[in-house]
């Protein structure tokens, strides 16, 4: 058990963030304006939540080695992930540790996802059914 | 101001059908980065079981986020939507959203606690096919933050 999943990097860009902004419906101004996101007391622009999460949620898939194996999926929006105005953006790396194999198929993963080292989400995990 | 906490246990009448498209969930997987065929080719989906493209884990909160609306927007809940952060989120599924997918959401109020000056609203959404069919549900936690906070949105 505790078997441990190969860390996934995905680098996060401004970029990025109106790209899914248009995708999802999600406009928020703190996702896309400098001005309004330091209004509102953030350090700078910060990437949706969602976003974040769709990104793990690709780590998900990628190590269930299926599209559609997540069975649930949940986490906590802990710490923002700041994305600055550059060509490289930012990083958010995702760890998964499993934490339970059941005997009906599914396996638990307990996830992690870090922002220059520091945990940008918590109690966040997934039930994946592997093909 | 805070939350009416008469609105736990409401529920709201079903949203009007959202009609999932093959390009949207294009559109979607794409602007995630998501590679896998099954999102993007229908012959690669059909080959794993599904009548059209499967949508992404985190797909369904484009139909949702617009769906739960019908809780935000509510006058009487007393909401300040410029003080909202996004706490939680769950999903749990049946199985995946698929292109062709006609979904209606039933949304629900399940909890609104206080602690430390915030509010704290979980709402459910339940989501299902207009023939009936579940699909997923969808839990989300939103804070209001205090407004001597100044109001992080």
């Amino acid at each position: 058990m505790s078997e441990i999943l190969e860390p996934q990097t995905f680098r996060v860009t401004r970029a990025d963030l109106v790209r899914y902004a248009g995708a999802s419906g999600d406009f928020n101004p703190i996702h896309w304006s400098e001005r309004i996101a330091t209004q509102v007391g953030l350090p700078g622009v910060i990437a949706h939540g969602m976003y974040t999460m769709a990104l793990v949620g690709r780590a998900v898939t990628g190590w269930a080695g299926a599209a559609d194996a997540v069975v649930e999926f949940s986490v906590r929006f802990s710490r923002p992930v700041p994305v600055p105005d550059t060509d490289s953006g930012t990083e958010v790396v995702v760890s998964a540790v499993v934490k339970d194999v059941t005997d009906d198929g599914l396996t638990k993963l307990a996830l992690t996802a870090t922002c220059h080292g520091e945990k940008v989400l918590s109690m966040a995990q997934a039930t994946i059914r592997k093909r | 101001m805070p939350l009416d906490p008469s609105f736990v246990g409401r529920s709201w009448p079903p949203t009007a059908p959202y009609l999932v498209g093959r390009e949207k969930i294009r559109e979607f997987a794409a602007a995630i980065g998501a590679a896998e065929s099954e999102y993007h080719d229908p012959e690669a989906a059909r080959a794993i079981g599904y009548a059209d493209v499967v949508a992404p884990p985190t797909f369904p909160v484009v139909i949702t986020m617009a769906s739960s609306r019908q809780i935000v927007d509510d006058p009487a809940l007393g909401i300040d939507y410029s003080r909202v952060v996004h706490g939680d989120q769950k999903f749990a599924y049946v199985r995946p959203v698929v292109a062709g997918d006609s979904l209606v959401c039933v949304n629900s109020v399940e909890s609104i606690t206080s602690r430390g000056g915030h509010d704290f609203l979980t709402t459910r959404t339940d989501v299902s096919t207009e023939a009936g069919e579940p699909v997923l549900t969808v839990w989300s936690k939103l804070v209001q933050r205090g407004p001597e906070d100044g109001g992080t949105a």
